[in-house]
């Protein structure tokens, strides 16, 4: 009974083999390379905190924007069968106008970073349902759509700055990107677990996964089962743009400025990455959440890897890509089926010696 | 051909193909005569439009590498990384190894196929996404560029430099310059041929071969195409291959235009080339495009930051702005016209609607 159930189990989770095994693969790797890889030291930072700092809470750190804007990106991919491109741009955007808003404030007390927050979550949240729009209403492929704010978005945040880098200090957003006083784990690694939670309960209460997955799998199907694909697809759309927008806000924490060509830059490459490595098809239908949280910080720790092993920051893509090519290849079905076909062969090769053994 | 064959010819509707080519033809004409008409100057001088063809070469042929993926409904986005690789490749061969032209340009296409192969190997063979396969590409050039030279480079090569400085001269084409009465004729660069001549063969494979046909089948349908039998796979990995060659000789094509490499070169070049594809009438679903679709793409697209500087609106986010505007204009009116085909006919402007005949009768 046991093992029946073990065996659904791993059958429904047959998806997060991959990141599971890469991510395993790559402690091991550390671990042969420098035993002291994973060793957490407590330390005094600038400010005069205790806190935690090593690799492996850079890697927890560093990978919040990517696990928050994966999460979002999987609704999207889910539901449209394309992935959104402009997250990076749509960022940059939020970023600025949370940092306008902020400047704008005579003080920067928490109502200000609340009002600035949600502000910046509005405007992301317009900029998400132009894009939804597009692609649910008019019928574009999601990259298309996309595009255009790809394309202008940047520079759109450049004019919301009016042509300059504005900085913002305030030990309020220090804690934001950085450690909220008197706690030692960085505050980013606190809000990708809130994000993570509030996505589960709205699972666990709504039907909105459901939904989302019956109009990937087949739009006209859902239709005609009551669901509206429009304003699923677009509502996919707007929750990643709340994620774009708390994404954008952890960065410009993080600076304490907004650099509006450099901010979250090709982040989009990454979250779509991020979606596919977590075993989660592309073109649309069944997702799992767990499965791009894992890609994301299966990205992260091979970016982390790759700088511990003193590769220069811009040579890292060179070897990512490496990696990245060797995991779609062990995830494809092509590879899958043969392989499963060899296990077949192996095994009925076995049974068949043990049959000849016994007569 | 008789008469009877051709008025049968006539009668055939417009593929979407064809519409589609013919909106952004006459979209790029209007712009361009309204932009004489207003502004006049620079825009009344042919050297204008050779400036446009001679700054866009290379995007030209990354453009013509996308519409090929694209019509089999595949994505190529390492176009551009691919550039930058064989741009700082050829410069470091060109210099440091004692290479000569011949030899580089072999260079930057094998490299180039070599991209190209294992794009189409790991997308038609192994059933990956195209989309991811390529990221990885693009991921691998713009890693490698650095790993084979980190510094900023420029040639040096006495021979390639000649080359760089040629231009095909056209007096005729020229205009006077009033204060001296000195006459500059047009100038085309040699990449602008090359541009050219590579939108015209594709435009030729693409309507005449084999392989070309195969290509549009399995954008509309792979499914069919499969029943039909058409090697599906073997196409598309034609198709990455051809991709990958391209993108190498537009990198070739790109130092011959600039002479120098960072890691920055064409940063940013597979989007404009997709943007260039779509406002040229291909469709990213595939089985719809055309590659003179495609270089009218690139046209409208110069055409619209030059009007935009000229317009006075200098501040640097104008232009990358109204060319978001200007996509988005294209990609709504693609899918406002192509999903209303044939619900409404231009002709029916001119006739009398039946229910107005009948009314008139009683």
């Amino acid at each position: 009974m046991k093992s029946n159930k073990f065996k659904r189990w791993f059958s429904e989770n047959t998806q997060l083999l991959i990141p599971v095994i890469a991510i395993l693969a790559l402690v091991i790797f550390n671990l042969i390379r420098d035993p002291g890889f994973f060793s957490i030291t407590l330390t005094v930072n600038n400010d005069g905190n205790q806190v935690l700092t090593g690799n492996l809470i850079s890697i927890l750190n560093g990978a919040s924007e990517l696990a928050i804007l994966a999460m979002g990106m999987t609704l999207v991919t889910a539901a449209a069968g394309g992935q959104d491109i402009s997250v990076g741009a749509a960022a940059a955007i939020a970023g600025s106008v949370f940092v306008k808003i902020l400047k704008g404030a005579a003080s920067i007390t928490p109502w200000t970073l609340i009002f600035a927050f949600l502000a910046c979550c509005a405007v992301a949240m317009i900029f998400g349902a132009f894009n939804g729009t597009l692609v649910s209403v008019f019928n574009i492929q999601p990259m298309i759509a996309t595009l255009i704010l790809y394309t202008c978005g940047r520079s759109i945040a450049y004019w919301i700055n009016g042509g300059a880098t504005p900085t913002v200090t305030s030990p309020l957003l220090k804690a934001l990107g950085g450690y909220i006083p008197g706690v030692p784990v960085p505050t980013p690694i606190f809000i990708v677990i809130i994000v993570a939670i509030l996505f589960a309960l709205v699972f666990r209460f709504t039907t909105l996964s459901t939904y989302i997955q019956a109009v990937g799998i087949n739009q006209k199907a859902a239709r005609l089962n009551g669901i509206n694909p429009i304003g699923m697809k677009l509502l996919s759309f707007v929750i990643l743009a709340v994620c774009v927008a708390i994404a954008g806000c952890i960065s410009v924490g993080r600076l304490g400025l907004i650099n509006h060509e450099t901010l979250l830059l090709d982040i989009e490459m990454d979250a779509i990455l991020a979606v596919a490595i977590g075993g989660n098809a592309l073109g649309g239908g069944k997702f799992k959440l767990s499965g791009s949280i894992l890609g994301a910080y299966t990205i992260q720790a091979l970016t982390i890897t790759l700088y511990a092993m003193k590769v220069p920051s811009v040579s890292v893509k060179a070897y990512k890509a490496i990696v990245i090519i060797v995991l779609v290849v062990i995830g494809s079905p092509v590879v899958k089926s043969a392989a499963s076909r060899l296990w077949a062969k192996i095994k009925g090769h076995g049974s068949l010696q043990k049959e000849v053994a016994k007569v | 051909m008789n008469r009877q064959a051709r008025t049968l010819r006539r009668k055939e509707p417009l593929t979407d193909t064809q519409l589609l080519l013919t909106i952004t033809i006459c979209i790029f004409f209007a712009m361009y005569i309204a932009a004489m008409a207003i502004w006049g100057g620079g825009f009344l001088r042919p050297q204008q439009l050779f400036d446009m063809l001679n700054n866009n070469a290379s995007l030209i042929i990354c453009a013509c590498a996308l519409t090929i993926v694209m019509i089999g409904g595949g994505i190529d986005i390492s176009v551009g990384g691919l550039t930058a690789l064989v741009v700082m490749s050829c410069v470091v061969f060109l210099d440091d190894f004692g290479g000569n032209i011949f030899t580089a340009v072999l260079l930057s296409m094998g490299i180039g196929l070599a991209f190209g192969c294992v794009h189409g190997l790991l997308i038609s063979y192994l059933e990956i996404q195209p989309f991811i396969v390529t990221l990885a590409g693009m991921f691998f050039a713009r890693g490698m560029t650095t790993i084979v030279s980190i510094d900023p480079r420029t040639a040096e090569h006495a021979g390639f430099l000649l080359l760089k400085k040629t231009r095909l001269e056209i007096p005729w084409l020229g205009y006077i310059v009033k204060k001296t009465g000195k006459l500059i004729p047009a100038k085309i660069e040699i990449g602008v041929i090359v541009a050219l001549v590579i939108v015209l063969i594709v435009f030729f494979m693409l309507k005449k071969t084999r392989f070309g046909r195969n290509l549009y089948a399995i954008g509309g349908n792979s499914q069919s195409a499969l029943m039909l039998g058409v090697n599906v796979k073997r196409t598309r990995f034609l198709s990455y291959l051809i991709s990958g060659l391209l993108s190498g000789i537009a990198g070739f094509v790109y130092l011959m235009h600039t002479g120098a490499a960072n890691a920055t070169v064409a940063a940013g070049a597979e989007m404009n080339a997709i943007a260039s594809s779509i406002i040229g009438g291909t469709l990213l679903t595939g089985g719809v495009g055309n590659v003179i679709g495609t270089l009218f793409g690139v046209l409208t697209l110069t055409t619209i930051k030059s009007i935009v500087v000229t317009s006075g609106l200098r501040d640097p986010w104008w232009q990358t702005i109204t060319t978001g505007a200007m996509l988005c204009f294209f990609i709504l009116l693609q899918s406002v016209v192509l999903s209303n085909r044939g619900k409404f006919k231009l002709s029916d402007l001119f006739r009398k609607k039946k229910t107005d005949v009948i009314l008139e009768k009683n």
